[in-house]
């Protein structure tokens, strides 16, 4: 086990968040540092994962260092039967650091205790993924100029969201106020409901997306309501354009608003809202190279040199 | 008869009894002691009156004084239990279960997608609330009651 491997968000304390988007920073400004000299990366993707895999080679590349590994479980040795903990073992021999990903909930946990090199989870099915969550405190940070104060709104799919629920978590420590806007069916779960009340964080209930939410808003996270959550069709039918954002409704919003986005998104922000300076969820993906390359260094335990220097 | 109630089960000479069980989970507690398995005399009784429980289990062991760690993972079904040993009829030591902050490998996962219903590998939980009993996977996250846990 090493104790660099980031496998959730709830890993890190305050310092290290605030580490980490310090480092984000600095590779913002330097992002070809070669500072992986001679390392070597695995990205094993055991469910496919484009964007996100090459958001991680390319921070490995950025930084000098080499990758190795496969995106698709079907042309590893999973597929003849091979055990992940034998796939990891195996893996550890030849490299620096594990980049993972995979269907099974927990396995970037179970894969971090049983290998020494530093695990850096990529997702583990609806359960964590940590360096969106980083990618989204550094954007949120980037575009607010602090992480303290701010009044964020999520709307959409809150109760499956796994990007909205690891936000809470690491905004916690940021006196945030939440706005959560959905239906009945996608609410937020009581135990972040629960989270927020024993960290005594203020938030409102909504199932309206109403202009009042929007203009008290800093940060609108929009999410995308996917028609497979819903038990009920006729449900998914009456409330799936209700969570759209559209131009018009950010007439009053104000200056500071940025709106995020995971990707992909489908029809829940119209196209008219990309050429608003208020859209943020191309610059957010952008920002992700950076973040990971943070997470990168911290998991090698390595720090730009001209960093301290700065 | 005064003061002492009659004794619904025969009294032990040597061994354990576990009491105050409700009587629900009476019989997953019987599979987390691997009392199937035992070849001393076992005396299980059910839907006894309890003033606490209203109805209870009970389970006398002869011979047999389980370790620690066992009797912990009573508490997780059922956190009212008591556990007298028992030495030449005399009880000479009485005490209520306590649950552990981790549980490994006695409770499965709920969750079809967790790593731990697909290696082979051991199970963890963590207790996060007392009462009433909830346990969280160590792994997926996922949590569940303690007596809405399914045993190995």
């Amino acid at each position: 086990m090493n104790p660099n491997s980031l496998v959730s968000i709830a890993d890190l304390t305050k310092d290290e968040i605030l580490d980490l988007l310090k480092t984000a920073e600095y590779f913002e400004r330097h992002p070809n540092s070669k500072i992986l000299d001679g390392r070597v990366a695995a990205t094993l993707f055991f469910e496919p994962s484009t964007r996100t895999r090459l958001s991680f080679e390319t921070a490995v590349n950025r930084l000098g260092g080499r990758v190795i590994g496969f995106s698709d479980a079907s042309t590893s040795s999973s597929s003849k039967g091979e055990t992940l903990h034998d796939t990891i073992k195996m893996v550890s021999n030849y490299v620096d650091i594990i980049i993972m990903r995979h269907f099974l909930e927990g396995a970037a946990r179970y894969a971090s205790e049983v290998t020494d090199v530093p695990v850096v989870n990529a997702g583990d099915g609806a359960n964590q993924h940590p360096s969106q969550t980083m990618l989204d405190l550094y954007s949120i940070y980037k575009t607010q100029g602090t992480l303290y104060d701010l009044t964020i709104t999520m709307v959409g799919d809150l109760k499956y969201g796994r990007t909205v629920h690891s936000l809470i978590m690491a905004m916690q420590y940021f006196r945030p106020k939440f706005n959560f806007v959905a239906c009945h069916e996608l609410a937020m779960p009581d135990e972040y409901k629960r989270f927020c009340d024993e960290k005594g964080i203020p938030y409102t209930e909504t199932t309206d997306f109403s202009p009042e939410v929007i203009n008290s808003s800093d940060i609108i996270y929009m999410t995308r309501v996917q028609r497979e959550r819903f038990t009920d069709i006729m449900e998914y039918e009456r409330v799936k354009d209700l969570y759209n954002l559209h131009n018009s409704m950010l007439d009053n919003s104000k200056d500071n608003l940025r709106i995020l986005h995971p990707l992909p998104r489908i029809t829940e922000i119209s196209y008219d809202v990309d050429a608003n300076p208020k859209a943020y969820y191309f610059d957010q993906a952008r920002n992700g190279l950076y973040a990971r390359q943070a997470i990168i260094c911290r998991a090698l335990g390595i720090k730009p040199e001209e960093m301290t220097n700065e | 008869m005064t003061g002492k109630k009659e004794l619904a089960v025969a009294a032990l000479r040597n061994g354990t009894v576990i009491d105050h069980i409700p009587s629900d989970v009476l019989f997953k507690a019987v599979r987390i002691l691997g009392i199937e398995s035992l070849g001393t005399a076992v005396t299980i009784g059910n839907n006894l009156e309890s003033g606490k429980l209203g109805k209870k289990g009970i389970i006398k062991v002869a011979d047999v004084e389980f370790d620690q760690a066992t009797l912990d993972r009573i508490a997780l079904l059922a956190p009212t239990a008591v556990v007298n040993t028992i030495r030449d009829y005399n009880v000479v030591e009485k005490h209520p279960v306590t649950l552990p902050d981790t549980i490994t490998d006695i409770v499965r996962c709920a969750n079809p997608k967790c790593i731990t219903n697909n290696e082979p590998m051991a199970t963890r939980f963590h207790v996060v609330s007392r009462e009433p009993v909830t346990i969280r996977c160590h792994y997926c996250n996922h949590t569940v009651s303690g007596d809405k846990a399914q045993l190995h």
